[in-house]
């Protein structure tokens, strides 16, 4: 296997909870807590997980957007963690990120086109020739046609937002991007075309994007791989084949059941689960699931479960749970 | 399914709703008719825009006015018209007989007030009720929509409450009066889907045990598919399909209907190359075209269909029925 893109060890990022007389810090979020995970190169690594889990978080860390406060971070070989102002700077070019929200994220009072040429001037990269004729080249890859150039972002639709915020990440040839929930605020006859949008600069411009959505349909379109997150932590990692096929993890399988399928002769069983997420400030004891777990043991209330390899070793599926025993 | 009255329980007519802006008027309900049935569960689907939350929000007399307004149509309620009656009849029918829950609980819940005293006020208001004799209704509605520990959650504002737990309180609260019609606008969309299983569960196992009918409104079609029996798709102001949900998901006849259910992501066996989508976008409800609004977008599209509007029948008595002047097979 070739060497992976982007590695990521053991990262954690823990918020800081203040509070009392002299703003003490009386406890801390555990928004990630210790993940670890792999990106090879022009595949898509999936993470999936319901509001408050982390993945936002994550995908913040990785980019040093947010500092972890633990862990590594390594693009290339190179680990980003410690790297000064002006290095990271220069290691940006190679990874952008293109966020949910289409109406939050370009500046309304910018020209599209300002916007679309933003990095170029930031990294200063060619002549002012050569980036127009970069910035005509990236609207014709997401679809738009140039007259949005002179147009300010109210006056497109989310779905086009959306594809001006793509193009913005796109300027500085990334090799990898981070895409938040990128179309979870857009309807659905418009997620398909950005999704579409996306799932061709995968096969065509070989971007890896680690792809962070709540919908697991979403993420079965565009992952090669998948992880599961439940406060904080991964808790199922495997190839978008196998999880689908098999998924592991009583979470993991919660989260399949809970979908609803547009589809009346299929009737599947659905697992309900009890109960809310837990507060991530105050996570429960031994794994973290246990309270709201249909499959709950005696031990699950006490130890942490072990990451376990239930794959091969070049087909890994792992998972962290008790129902599949110790390494 | 259930048991089908012949008789509705709801009949709107050619609604038509505008709202005035700056270019002018807009018209956000055009020309609609449906029944509502007592106990079913009727859908209405469409992205956004398509004025499925207007009609919602029309049907208590909601529509925020100015800029809003009913310009045409019946809103029948057992015989009664409620675009006729005065403000004071129709507040006494809202949360009575008609009860609606929202998208974002967190801003249909007063925040100041704790949930017990927005609910004892609703009954209150529509029961002869002590302070006490409601408290203990509210505690017992509340653990009906499964909050645990009613008796000491009733004392907690909204924001001690996670949103799955918000959204109990306003079904709570909406049903508290036993209304004969629920509206639910997107009630399960800000939710998480473990908990939106939860809430969609509560919403079906209470409208069994209250005898009401359910107007569920969404952009979600799996969610109408799992919970709805019967379906209308909006697209632009207008209702393009009215069907049984095995008849909507089976044999759609509006090209947009089969189009939408296309283009949803679902959990598949095969991952796809590429996603179907309906090309273009929605247009400008200011600069509608003259027939068939879908044409733009539409594959078996002709000359007919960009001259005239295709019509839904009238009547809204037929099972199912499509605007379109070639549908599908």
């Amino acid at each position: 296997m070739s060497k992976p893109l982007l590695k990521i060890v053991d990262l954690e990022k823990h918020f800081p909870v203040r509070g009392g007389l002299f703003h003490r810090v009386q406890a801390h979020v555990r928004a990630v807590d210790g993940v670890s995970f792999e990106l090879r190169r022009k595949r898509t690594l999936g993470l999936v997980g319901e509001s408050g889990c982390g993945k936002s978080t994550l995908g913040r860390a990785v980019l040093r957007l947010t500092e972890p406060t633990g862990g590594d971070v390594i693009l290339n070989g190179e680990s980003l963690i410690g790297l000064s102002k002006d290095a990271l700077k220069a290691k940006r070019r190679e990874m952008q990120i293109i966020y949910q929200d289409p109406y939050a994220s370009l500046s309304p009072r910018r020209l599209v086109g300002d916007t679309i040429r933003e990095p170029l001037d930031v990294h200063d990269i060619g002549t002012i020739a050569e980036r127009r004729a970069k910035v005509d080249e990236l609207l014709d890859i997401v679809g738009l046609r140039k007259q949005a150039l002179s147009r300010y972002p109210h006056e497109f639709s989310g779905g086009q937002r959306q594809r001006i915020g793509i193009a913005r990440a796109l300027a500085l040839n990334p090799s990898f991007i981070v895409a938040d929930e990128p179309v979870s605020a857009l309807d659905v006859s418009v997620q398909s075309q950005v999704l579409n949008v996306i799932a061709r600069l995968q096969h065509e411009h070989g971007i890896s994007f680690l792809f962070i959505s709540h919908d697991l349909a979403v993420i079965q379109h565009v992952s090669d791989d998948v992880g599961v997150m439940y406060l904080g932590r991964l808790v199922e990692f495997a190839s978008s084949v196998d999880l689908y096929r098999e998924p592991k993890h009583p979470y993991t399988r919660a989260l399949m059941s809970a979908i609803p399928v547009p589809d009346v002769k299929r009737k599947s069983k659905r697992i309900v689960l009890g109960g809310d997420v837990p507060s991530p400030m105050n996570p429960p004891g031994g794994c973290p699931f246990h309270p709201r777990c249909p499959d709950a043991m005696n031990q699950c209330k006490d130890v942490v479960p072990p990451k376990v390899n239930t794959g091969t070793a070049d087909k890994p599926h792992f998972v962290r749970c008790h129902l599949y025993g110790t390494p | 399914m259930s048991v089908r009255d012949d008789r509705p329980l709801l009949s709107v007519r050619n609604l038509i709703i505008e709202f005035m802006t700056r270019y002018g008027p807009v018209r956000a309900v055009d020309g609609i008719s449906f029944d509502v049935y007592p106990n079913e569960t009727l859908g209405i689907v469409g992205e956004s825009g398509c004025g499925k939350t207007v009609t919602g929000l029309s049907l208590l007399r909601l529509i925020p006015s100015p800029p809003g307004r009913i310009v045409a149509g019946e809103i029948l309620l057992q015989g009664r018209d409620l675009t006729k009656i005065s403000e004071d009849e129709m507040q006494s029918l809202r949360g009575d007989e008609i009860s609606m829950i929202f998208q974002e609980p967190m801003t249909a819940l007063n925040p100041v007030l704790t949930v017990g005293t927005q609910m004892i006020d609703v009954l209150t208001r529509h029961r002869p009720l002590n302070r006490r004799q409601a408290k203990t209704e509210a505690i017992e509605m509340l653990s009906k929509v499964g909050i645990p520990v009613p008796k000491k959650r009733i004392n907690e504002y909204p924001h001690e409450m996670s949103g799955g737990m918000r959204q109990r309180v306003m079904i709570a609260m909406a049903l508290s009066c036993s209304p004969k019609l629920l509206i639910a606008d997107e009630p399960t969309t800000a939710l998480d889907v473990t908990t939106q299983a939860q809430v969609l569960e509560q919403i079906l196992k209470l409208q069994e045990e209250f005898n009401m009918a359910v107007i569920l409104i969404t952009h979600d079609l799996g969610v109408v598919a799992e919970t709805c029996q019967r379906a209308l798709v909006m697209y632009c102001g207008e209702i393009v399909e009215r069907a049984s949900i095995e008849a909507l998901f089976e044999t759609p006849q509006h090209p947009y209907s089969q189009g939408l259910l296309d283009s949803i992501p679902k959990l598949r066996e095969e991952k796809l190359g590429e996603l179907p989508i309906i090309p273009g976008m929605v247009p400008d409800l200011l600069h509608l075209p003259a027939g068939c609004r879908f044409a733009d977008r539409c594959s078996r599209v002709t000359d007919e269909c960009r001259l005239q509007r295709p019509h839904l029948d009238a009547q809204a008595a037929a099972p199912s029925a499509v605007a379109c002047f070639h549908p599908l097979d």
